[in-house]
């Protein structure tokens, strides 16, 4: 035996029941779904008004599902439940299935552990053209949307286009110019961000509330129009797992496994692109979400995308509900900030624990 | 399964200025097993990469039974060719039988993914290539030689009529070399598929393929049993050695 090789690739240190769960995509997705339930209640019925949990699950019962409850809770419970929080809480899951299916994508895509739903530019274009609104001096609001979210998601959008003209993705082999390109464009508009934000004089603390993340200002209005988008854009990446398999050991493989590989690439970038402009335009730079769930929920999975997309997204919508809750217990603290807290050292935990040994 | 029919015709490839391929034209019979063989630049991969439609031809025509590459839809293709390239990069953690399951993805619905049928092929693929012991291991955790057999029962998995292979024993000991020749004449006797190899190890390659071709600075130099194609002068034209060439008894 090579004692060298011993020593860099330890057995994997993974107990007997997270070996079973791997089997079990069914029943990881029926737990998923009771905890995203568990968080919707508790989403709502939490804060500076406390309702009472029958209240909620009856106000839920009757708006959401059309029971005819008798209304015995007061009014007030009902605006509070019904107009603040449910569009809050619905629009950090569905960010949280955004940003989570957006992270398997591009890390399949890239084959990069490292890859997040940022990584080809999207964050710095959104931020840009966020802090550009900031500084506008025009104010208009359409639908609850005013032109730092429209700016946002057109800046996000043209900094990923930009990255894709820019890299050239014609030639097969051309992913890691695609990284560095997104490297390089994304340091651009960073510098373009810097000298907006030194520029912006009283604004910066509005841009940099921005860039942090919250869901503070939601409403159904915006709910209405970012949730499509986020829908549309998870549909098709739900419908891609074949080629996110066919991808796994490259591109050259895939094109083997009989996929159009141009095609398939440019159907998830653009998926992902638009999943991730969506929710950034509505809820600013959360960080963690499309890294981590990916890897937890790989880590239990393994890579086949079939189990892989489903349950990240269902976990993603209830680790990114439940951080938003934890971010207003305290006040109102950026979601962001507490994705990172947590996120962070838990991640770290795992991979100390499990061994994920990635290749790099 | 039985063997596919593969006949290339003036296949020319360039890469720039430098002419990677010059009129390569051959006939490989279903069922036959024929290696590729050459010094290093001489077009072997290059060659390869035209029959897999990889790279795009200069000139010539790459015919699969009878019918042009260009002419096939490509998830078609998939079900009959199977690809083994040299080395097989994970970017993520793994399992054997995980990845041997890869195989099926030309074969499995779109949505519905693998079905009953399409574990039977994976299941066989993994007790004929005999790692059935390393089935729950991470790919990664593997020695060269056990990853390579992995990526062999991946594509026998994969059901192929055509089975390409770009240097399949590069790294391996002869433990692991011999068990992937084996494989690959038992595929070609007892299925009848069609087997064609890249090799660099010219004994190997003499020791195991009935029918050798030796590709010398994108020309095809010769082609024939190893005994007519490996004489003296032709090696010393291809490899600029002297070989001293020893007479080993032929399996049967």
């Amino acid at each position: 035996m090579n004692a060298g090789v011993a020593v860099s690739h330890p057995a994997l240190a993974r107990p007997a029941w997270l070996d079973r769960l791997r089997h079990r995509p069914i029943a990881l997705a029926i737990v998923g779904l009771g905890l995203l339930a568990a968080v919707l209640v508790a989403g709502v019925a939490i804060g500076s008004v406390a309702v009472a949990p029958a209240d909620t699950l009856a106000i839920l019962a009757h708006r959401l599902l059309g029971w005819p409850v008798e209304a015995t809770w007061p009014a007030s419970a009902e605006t509070i439940v019904v107009e603040l929080r449910l569009p809050r809480v619905l629009m950090a899951m569905g960010v949280g299935v955004g940003l989570s299916l957006a992270g398997v994508t591009l890390q399949g895509l890239l084959r990069n552990p490292l890859a997040d739903p940022y990584v080809l530019g999207t964050a710095s274009g959104a931020a840009l053209g966020a802090a550009v609104a900031l500084l506008v001096p025009i104010q208009f609001a359409l639908l609850g949307f005013g032109l730092v979210h429209i700016l946002a998601f057109g800046g996000a959008l043209a900094a990923v286009t930009a990255v894709y003209r820019v890299s050239r993705l014609g030639a097969l082999n051309s992913l890691t110019s695609v990284l560095l390109t997104g490297y390089a464009i994304g340091s651009l508009l960073a510098a373009g961000l810097a000298i907006t934000m030194y520029l912006s004089g009283t604004n910066l603390r509005q841009i940099f509330f921005y860039l942090l993340g919250s869901f503070s200002l939601a409403s159904w209005p915006q709910v209405a129009v970012g949730l499509p988008l986020i829908a549309l854009g998870s549909a098709v990446i739900l419908t891609r797992a074949r080629s996110l398999n066919g991808l796994l050991l490259g591109e050259e493989m895939a094109a083997h496994f009989g996929l159009d590989v141009r095609r398939e690439r440019m159907v998830l970038l653009g998926a992902a692109s638009l999943v991730t402009a969506a929710a950034v335009a509505m809820s600013g730079l959360i960080g963690f979400v499309g890294l981590v769930v990916p890897h937890l929920v790989r880590l239990v999975t393994g890579p086949n995308a079939r189990a892989l997309l489903p349950l990240s997204a269902i976990y993603g919508a209830a680790f990114l509900g439940l951080a938003d809750l934890l971010a207003r217990l305290p006040g109102e603290l950026p979601v962001g900030v507490v994705t990172g807290v947590i996120g962070a050292p838990f991640f770290l935990y795992v991979l100390r624990r499990y061994r994920g040994g990635y290749e790099l | 399964m039985s063997g596919a029919d593969l006949e290339l015709r003036g296949v020319t490839l360039d890469y720039g200025v430098r002419r990677a391929v010059d009129g390569v034209s051959l006939h490989v019979g279903s069922g036959e097993m024929v290696a590729l063989l050459g010094p290093n630049g001489a077009g072997k991969s290059s060659l390869m990469r035209c029959i897999t439609g990889l790279a795009t031809r200069r000139a010539g025509t790459v015919l699969i039974d009878g019918v042009p590459l260009e002419e096939y839809d490509r998830a078609v293709l998939a079900r009959r060719v199977a690809v083994v390239p040299g080395q097989t990069h994970v970017a993520f953690p793994m399992r054997v039988e995980e990845l041997v399951a890869l195989g099926r993805v030309p074969h499995e619905h779109p949505w519905l993914g693998p079905r009953a049928r399409d574990r039977a092929w994976i299941e066989a693929a993994i007790e004929r290539v005999g790692i059935a012991d390393l089935r729950g291991r991470d790919v990664r955790e593997l020695s060269l030689g056990e990853r390579q057999l992995v990526v062999l029962a991946m594509a026998v998995a994969q059901g192929p009529q055509l089975l390409l292979l770009d240097e399949p024993t590069v790294h391996l000991d002869l433990r692991h070399q011999v068990a992937v020749m084996e494989l690959l004449r038992d595929l070609s006797t007892r299925d009848g598929v069609t087997v064609l190899a890249v090799l660099h190890d010219v004994s190997l390659a003499s020791h195991f393929f009935p029918r050798l071709l030796l590709l010398d600075r994108g020309r095809l130099l010769a082609d024939g049993t190893p005994g007519a194609v490996l004489t003296p002068a032709r090696i010393r034209t291809a490899y600029g050695v002297d070989p001293a060439l020893v007479a080993v008894a032929r399996p049967v």
